[in-house]
């Protein structure tokens, strides 16, 4: 057992060393703040500002989008369905969603898009992306609902509570550090996934400034980069993905700060 | 005779095809402490869930009969069993106190019932920790997680909170089963001095707990209602054989 626990962190640690080491003679200041210069694809210098934060819109669209959406569905599937075949029907549904491989998300989000009219765009990526998000944020709501004792709903049926008042004002409040942490799985799938937003947003030197206009991505910014034959630019390439993994941690980090904040009232 | 608060007419209870409970006809006197006694697992939680309509919220529950409160039958189809469960409150076996500060919890009940101003509010709190026993050692607590506190006061706190509602019933599922001898004594007391205000239905299975509380008892065995009556006839000169072996602690 130690030994599988040592192989994964190793594997990981590896990952994130091999990353900093190639990327490290490109991270600069000028990254972070400016944009491409010379093209995504050829450009040797200036920043990724564009696909940081292309990503995070991207992302943060994306999963405001799935939050509104999972949480109806996951108390629905919980406090009112809970045993129905329905309810049973969809989380099937949902599970085999989850593995769908995303670059049909991105497929499918391209073919609503043209139905709509709609071009290559942040508003394409951000229905995509939500798309891509709902399986993982529902199922992951709908176990952490699951695991919310019987006792506390019964408690305020008790007290002359209806459905609604019962799901939304205990069960949600016992759920509060578990759902946040299925947000935040599904933020990071968004923000790393580059293959549903290939078709759907595209990619651009400049600043997003539309939702109807394309926009850069962090995931796009490495596949692009790699993808040149000069070694300074796969340079490039690392360091992108460096500062996807330091968004990634850093949103995780401040999440789990946050669930032991809501963690205080939970009963155990 | 007192007042009958509760009247259960050939109730009959079934889950997912097994009976649970047959035929149980009784009536439960107003502002007395009534004692369900039985071993366990013959359905005297059933019946105390039966009467606040909480079975419902276990799917695959029938049930036939009559429960007549407050004039109407609380099985009918058209009962709001909201309003039903504002009016008989219930405490569970173990403590369940809400994800919340102590204070949310006694002001959950009323605001679900549109308790908005919050000196009202203020004012229920204080209440009903004093009638549970806690408003002196929690008065400067109160914004503290429910869960802070101990297994015995979690239980009070359940008794406020069930009395924040202005409830007319008390059922009590055994609630002293999970608490030290000095909880179960805090708690004893504090039903003891409600019984003027309230109808309390008390579920036990320490039969010395119910000889010093009800002022009426019932005897439950396999779902049926083997002998009732007043606590003093019920406990001195059971007339029923296995009322007489239960009491003399020969099963259960």
């Amino acid at each position: 057992m130690e030994m599988s626990t040592l192989l994964v962190v190793g594997g990981l640690l590896s990952i994130v060393i091999v990353v900093l080491v190639k990327g490290a003679p490109s991270l600069s200041i000028a990254m972070l703040t400016q944009t491409s210069n010379g093209g995504y694809y050829l450009g040797k210098e200036g920043g990724i500002l564009n696909a940081i934060l292309g990503s995070l819109y991207l992302a943060g669209g994306a999963t405001a989008i799935a939050l509104a959406v999972s949480i109806p569905t996951a108390l629905y599937l919980n406090e009112y369905a809970s045993r129905s075949r329905f309810a049973g029907f969809t989380r099937n549904s949902l599970d085999l969603l989850w593995s769908v491989p995303s670059i049909l998300y991105g497929v499918f989000g391209f073919i609503i898009m043209i139905y709509i009219g709609l071009g290559t765009s942040l508003l394409g990526g951000i229905i995509a992306l939500s798309l891509l998000e709902l399986p993982i944020m529902i199922r992951a709501m709908d176990e952490v609902l699951r695991s919310v004792p019987q006792g506390l709903r019964e408690a305020s049926y008790s007290l002359g509570a209806t459905k609604l008042e019962t799901a939304t004002r205990t069960v949600v409040k016992q759920a509060l550090p578990g759902l946040l942490m299925a947000v935040l799985l599904a933020l990071g799938r968004a923000l790393g996934d580059a293959a549903s937003v290939l078709f759907t947003t595209g990619y651009t030197d400049s600043l997003p400034t539309s939702l109807f206009q394309p926009v850069a991505s962090l995931p796009l910014a490495v596949f692009f980069q790699l993808g040149t034959p000069f070694p300074e630019v796969q340079q490039r390439a690392y360091a992108s993905g460096f500062i996807l993994l330091v968004i990634i941690l850093s949103i995780s980090i401040a999440s789990r700060l946050l669930t032991t904040r809501f963690n205080r009232f939970v009963i155990k | 005779m007192p007042e009958t608060e509760i009247r259960i007419q050939n109730l009959t209870v079934g889950y997912e095809g097994r009976e649970i409970l047959s035929s149980i006809t009784v009536d439960i006197p107003k502002n007395q402490i009534t004692a369900i006694v039985g071993p366990s697992g013959c359905g005297k939680t059933t019946l105390l869930k039966t009467i606040n309509r909480l079975i419902d919220t276990s799917d695959g529950a029938t049930f036939s009969g009559s429960v007549q409160f407050g004039g109407v039958n609380i099985l009918g189809d058209h009962v709001d069993v909201n309003d039903l469960r504002k009016q008989i409150g219930f405490i569970s076996q173990t403590p369940t106190p809400l994800p919340m500060s102590i204070y949310e919890n006694i002001a959950y009940g009323p605001r679900i019932h549109g308790v908005q101003d919050k000196a009202t509010l203020s004012s229920i709190v204080e209440r009903c920790l004093r009638a549970a026993g806690l408003w002196d050692e929690l008065k400067s607590r109160l914004s503290e997680p429910a869960t802070r506190l101990s297994v015995g006061q979690q239980q009070r706190l359940c008794l406020g909170r069930a009395l924040a509602v202005e409830p007319r019933v008390l059922l009590c599922d055994e609630p002293t089963s999970a608490l030290d001898p000095i909880s179960s004594k805090h708690i004893e007391d504090q039903l003891a001095a409600l019984r003027k205000q309230y109808t309390i239905v008390l579920v036990t299975h320490t039969l010395r707990q119910a000889k010093r509380l009800a002022d009426y008892a019932l005897f439950v065995y396999f779902g049926s209602l083997i002998e009732h009556g007043t606590a003093d006839q019920f406990f001195r000169s059971p007339t029923d054989s296995r009322t007489r072996a239960y009491l003399d602690g020969i099963f259960g």
